[in-house]
């Protein structure tokens, strides 16, 4: 297999730039950068089918050593247009995200603070009651199991026990 | 037995429906069903006892050669025997326990019978992974069951620690069945016996299976799960967690013992585990007031008890613990059953507060007090007859010198000296008068209620006296254990050792009955040593906030925060192995025509640039140049369908975002960058490194040569000369299939997105406009106002108020599209209309062409729908939404589902001829223009992709385009008339024609709160 430094050069660069702008807090941005991861990895495939070739069309006189590999454009292919379906569903995300966000002024970014609060409190809420779930079981055997003060009664009754039960 | 299980699932399904409809008499309805198994069971009984196992095997997968396979042998018989005979009698006493305003009864009943038929498939599979289903099974509803009482804590936590810890063990014997299923080649349970695995895989294996067994069992250190299962409504006690599904750790111990008993891990787990079980559990028993706990640690320490009379591995010793077995599941049964009712009646079970009990209830009494003499061993009872059983067998193997025997005898000793004590612990808590306690309310209980205990305590009775015929049931197992056939079941067996050892049992169990108190403080000073429910509590909380601590950490800083890790890792982790990488491409070209450097270099410069201005549209359309670039790119080099499929993509997607940012700002706003411009841009360019590399590494990895050498020939064999798409639509059609599915999926959720709700329909038709009723006026362009739609007018000079004469030019002007009028005069274009009423047909048509040449050349539905749908899309853009609707009258939910029903019903069609999925047939033919086709049903496929193409392009247009420009309107409308130039007037009547047209649009269908009016 034989590559074409140019297009991994290009597809790195691609990549990079899309993963860079993909962590920044605007949901546009991040749509932004998946569109170039996209392109990326498109790039990427395509690369697998090695040294380009005619096209893989069979027409009169095409010899089938000649084209390029097809198998890395069917996927390419797939790949293209899911890319166009995800992007207007982020879009449609952005648009409403940013509808919601209009009654106050936040724009179409995300806020992590609160979202870090409402984390940590959620996480906390589950360890509380499954604890108090635990510890409420095990409070009702620990209830059970026989003190020795309050043995004193029960030595009154042993022998009454004794006494009626005729067994051994 | 297939049937009897497809029944117990059939019943359990509609049990609810019943309970609605009888009330708790559904039990007795239910109760019908496990009764009628257990005679079915009875009537094979003699067949099985005569050495012929019933067989059932299902074929379920083949090629892991699992199968639903069910053998009903002596062991399964016993088992089912129990499970059945236990099952009804506990639902018909379910009855009577409880009242018809239980909350969930239905559920419960339904989850109980389940539970039966479940434990019933358990006992009678053979295939093991059958079985682990069934095990799997019985711990989910055990789970359903403890926690019926939903809304109280330690139901909840009490499910929970009964699930965790059983599946816990569960999953440890899947992977030694798996283990042994594969060493010993077959998945059957009794082959398995039969031929045992040996060595290293079998110990290994063996140990883990048991490590199942114990925790189903609750031997120590699982035990702690039992007691607090207790928290159940006590039917479930008494058959769950006493009679049947505790019992299949004790059964599957039986099963393997033929087998697997001389194997190094089997006795230390086997009987160490079981006698230190015995011990525990009768100790703690001991220190009980909750007469149910009582039992409950009764139940762990006879668990343990018969896990290790069963597993000992002798005949005799087996023989003795299969009666045990029986007796166990009698009296225990019985006990809890009785402890139902005492709790019914005095509304406590704790005996500190229970006095005159049994005086004012007899029957229940003496009911409850045979079966606690069978638990104590008293003769004549089955109990009895067991545990001298027991007594012989150590005794024997003591003899014989086994060093385990020792081990095992005096752990059954001092274990039944313990059973005595809380047994009569027992008897005298619950019925006794005690002397400073007074009587207490005891609300009698409907006497039938008695029925369910009467009975399995007279069988504990009865059975002692005929056991001679219950033994050879009871034999036909243990005889598969090696041994002597001379010991028999019998109720005197003379003047003999075990007989003194019950004597003596029974001397020390009175003796620590009387000496009480001292037992009492010995306990107290003991007893935390051997919880280990603290130690799983411990677990769980330390497992609980690891867990809580890891994720808030991780996961702490939204969404860049994620991707920063994500991406992190996959630096790290794959940037690690592309440095320790040996295998480097053979040969690197610097390029592939001299072409290719410069449109790659202006394709990075745009790429960089995009990650670095501020403007969201400068920034999409710089995105657009890496797109276009990528056109070039696969235009230059062989690769012409993608080409056109990209430039097609890549030009909807920049209408599409433009039609969406134009209603964010401009900039793209910049607050507390969570991680640092600096950090990012180093993370991007590592992630781009990393990814570069590995793409040379990838290439350079791969050996094998490509299968596309085989796909020309695939492709004229499918009918085509295109191979790529030949693969979409025939080859690799499931993929396509999958692609267009999501497409659906995708449109759909962008039209919910919008529409807040009733997203059905097309884009919003002129029909809807008032003013505009007669067809052919639609179809003739005229001069005519464009106000006209939305405002009647009285004539054509009737401008009053118009004051802009550019727009009182352009809306008196001719119109070249159907809906054209209906935007605002300042933004038409006749320019544009022109353009877009002469190019729509024709697009239209060379988008069916690639459709249907997309065989034999460049094209295919993905390209003839995108090009269909930027048809779409430019009429929308030059007449808006209601040309939109125009140009494409029908309801984009019907194209998409038209479209993947086409695809699918492609894929499916061919099964009705006998074929697999998406076998193809074709018919050739010469068509005028186009030159031979074949038309096949990858052609028809191939339409049903294009429809679903042109169908998703149509949703994100009247979504993202036409829904955003009414809300927008709508919302202009109410900031006001600042923004119109138009009188007063006009503005009214423009915001009246808006208002009404949107009425008719969306009838009865909510719409986004407009901000303004929140804000209000």
């Amino acid at each position: 297999m034989t590559a074409s430094l140019t297009l991994v050069v290009l597809m790195a660069v691609l990549f990079g730039a899309g993963v860079s702008i993909m962590l920044e807090r605007s949901l546009t941005r991040v749509l932004i950068g998946f569109l170039l991861v996209g392109n990326a990895v498109n790039i990427l495939i395509y690369l697998m089918s090695g040294a380009p070739g005619l096209a893989p069309i069979l027409g009169e006189g095409v010899d089938p050593d000649t084209i390029s590999d097809p198998l890395p454009q069917a996927f390419v292919l797939t790949a293209i247009v899911i890319n166009l379906g995800i992007t207007a569903f982020m879009l449609a995300l952005i648009y409403r995200s940013w509808w919601l966000a209009q009654l106050g002024a936040k724009g179409d970014l995300v806020d992590d603070e609160e979202d870090m609060v409402e984390d940590a409190e959620e996480a906390a809420d589950l360890i509380r009651s499954s604890a108090a779930d635990d510890q409420a079981i095990q409070d009702l055997i620990d209830a059970s199991d026989e003190e020795p003060d309050e043995g004193l009664e029960l030595e009154a009754s042993a022998r009454d026990r004794d006494d009626e039960e005729g067994r051994p | 037995m297939i049937f009897s299980l497809a029944l117990f699932g059939a019943l359990a399904l509609v049990t609810p429906l019943l309970t609605k409809w009888l009330g708790r008499r559904v039990f007795a309805v239910i109760a019908l069903l496990p009764a009628a198994v257990f005679v079915l069971l009875l009537t094979w009984m003699p067949g099985v006892l005569a050495g012929t196992p019933v067989v059932e095997i299902v074929p379920w997968i083949p090629t892991l050669d699992i199968a639903l396979s069910f053998r009903l042998d002596a062991l399964a018989l016993l088992l089912a025997l129990i499970v059945t005979g236990v099952g009804a009698l506990v639902l018909l006493y379910c009855m009577h326990y409880f009242a018809d305003d239980e909350p969930a009864l239905g559920r419960f009943a339904a989850l109980l019978l389940a539970f039966a038929g479940v434990m019933f498939g358990l006992v009678t599979a053979d295939d093991v992974f059958i079985l682990f289903t069934f095990w799997e099974a019985t711990s989910v509803l055990s789970y359903l069951l403890i926690g019926h009482y939903t809304g109280r804590k330690e139901s909840r936590g009490a499910a929970l620690q009964a699930l965790t810890v059983t599946t816990f063990g569960g999953l440890a014997m899947l992977v030694g069945l798996v283990i042994l299923a594969v060493d010993g080649g077959t998945t059957s349970l009794s082959e398995l016996v039969a031929h045992p695995v040996t060595g290293a895989a079998g110990e290994w294996a063996i140990a883990l299976v048991l490590l199942g067994a114990i925790s189903k069992s609750a031997l120590v250190p699982f035990h702690f799960w039992l007691p607090a299962a207790m928290a159940a409504p006590t039917p479930v006690s008494a058959y769950l967690h006493a009679a049947a599904m505790v019992k299949a750790g004790v059964y599957l111990v039986a099963r393997l013992a033929p087998g697997y008993a001389d194997l190094d891990v089997w006795h230390p787990i086997v009987i160490g585990l079981g006698a230190l079980t015995m011990l525990v559990g009768g100790w703690r028993a001991l220190r009980q007031y909750d007469l149910k706990l009582l039992l409950a640690y009764g139940t762990v320490s006879q668990l343990g008890f018969l896990v290790m009379v069963t597993g000992f591995g002798t005949r005799d010793a087996a023989l003795a613990g299969v009666t045990l077995l029986l007796a166990h599941a009698l009296f225990k049964a019985t006990l809890f059953l009785v402890v139902g009712i005492v709790d019914h009646a005095a509304g406590t079970r704790d005996w500190r507060k229970l006095s005159g009990v049994g005086r004012r209830m007899p029957v229940i009494a003496t009911i409850g007090i045979v079966a606690a003499a069978s638990m104590a061993g008293v003769p004549p009872l089955l109990g009895f007859v067991a545990k001298e059983a027991v007594f012989s067998a150590f005794l024997e193997a003591v003899a014989a010198g086994d060093g385990w025997a020792w081990v095992s005898l005096i752990a059954a000793f001092a274990g039944s000296v313990l059973t005595v004590a809380y047994s009569v612990r027992f008897v005298w808590g619950a019925f006794y008068s005690k002397k400073d306690v007074a009587d207490c309310a005891l609300h009698a209980p409907s006497p039938a209620i008695a029925v369910a205990p009467g009975l399995l305590a007279a069988a504990s009775l009865v059975a002692a006296f005929a056991i001679p015929f219950i033994e050879p049931l009871l034999a036909a197992y243990a005889d598969e254990l090696p041994g002597s056939h001379d010991y028999h079941l019998a109720l005197w067996h003379g003047l003999e050792p075990a007989l003194a050892i019950s004597a003596v049992v029974f001397a020390l169990g009175a003796l620590l009955v009387w000496g009480r108190q001292r037992v009492a403080r010995l306990q107290a000073a003991v007893a935390p040593v051997l919880d280990s429910a603290r130690g799983y509590l411990g677990i769980v909380s330390v497992v609980d906030r690891v867990a809580a601590t890891v994720t808030t950490t991780i996961q702490s800083r939204g969404l860049p925060g994620y991707l920063a890790i994500i991406v992190a890792v996959f630096i790290g982790g794959l940037g690690t192995l592309s440095i320790l990488n040996t295998s480097w491409p053979s040969e690197i070209r610097l390029w592939d025509y001299p072409a290719q450097p410069f449109l790659a270099f202006v394709m990075a410069v745009a790429a960089i640039a995009a990650a670095t201005v501020r403007q969201r549209m400068t920034a999409v359309l710089l995105v657009s140049v890496t797109g276009y670039g990528l056109v070039l790119l696969f235009g230059m080099s062989g690769a012409p369908d993608l080409a056109l499929t990209q430039a097609l993509v890549e030009t909807i997607v920049l209408v599409v975002f433009v039609l969406v940012l134009r209603r964010l700002p401009k900039q793209i706003a910049q607050r507390n960058p969570p991680v640092h411009k600096l950090a990012r841009g180093i993370i991007g360019a590592l992630a781009g490194i990393v990814m570069g590399v590995l793409g040379l590494v990838a290439l350079g990895a791969r050996i094998e040569p490509t299968i596309a050498e085989g796909l020309p020939a695939l492709a004229i064999e499918a009918h085509g000369k295109n191979i790529v798409n030949v693969m979409l639509v025939d080859i690799r059609a499931w993929d396509t299939l999958g692609e267009i599915s999501v497409l659906v999926a995708v449109a759909t959720g962008v039209a919910s997105l919008i529409f807040v709700s009733g997203r059905t329909g097309g884009a919003p038709r002129l029909d809807h406009v008032e003013g505009l009723v007669n067809r052919r006026d639609r179809l003739r362009p005229v001069p005519e106002p464009a106000w006209s739609i939305r405002a009647p007018r009285t004539s054509l000079a009737d401008t009053a108020g118009e004051t802009d004469a550019a727009g009182e030019a352009a809306e008196t002007r001719q119109t070249w599209l159907l809906a054209g009028r209906t935007i605002s005069p300042r933004n038409r274009s006749i320019l544009i209309e022109v353009l877009v009423r002469l190019l729509f047909h024709p697009a239209i048509i060379v988008s069916v062409f690639l459709l249907f040449v997309g065989h034999n050349a460049p094209g295919g539905g993905f390209a003839g729908g995108l090009l269909a749908g930027l048809a779409l899309v430019a009429r929308y853009l030059a007449g808006g939404r209601y040309e939109l609707g125009e140009a494409a009258p029908v309801d984009a939910g019907r194209l998409l589902g038209t479209g993947l029903l086409l695809a699918a019903g492609t894929a499916a069609g061919s099964l009705l001829f006998g074929g697999p999925v998406f076998e193809s047939a074709w018919f050739e033919t010469e068509v005028p223009l186009l030159g031979t086709i074949s038309i096949g049903t990858s052609t028809l496929f191939d339409i049903g992709v294009y429809l679903v193409v042109v169908g998703l392009v149509l949703d994100i247009l009247r979504s993202l385009g036409g829904e955003v420009d009414r809300q927008e309107e709508r919302q202009t409308a109410d900031d006001g008339d600042g923004d119109f130039t138009t009188g007063d007037g006009e503005g009214a009547a423009y915001r009246e024609g808006v208002e009404h047209a949107d009425g008719a649009e969306y009838s009865g269908g909510a719409r986004l709160p407009n901000p303004e009016e929140a804000r209000r």
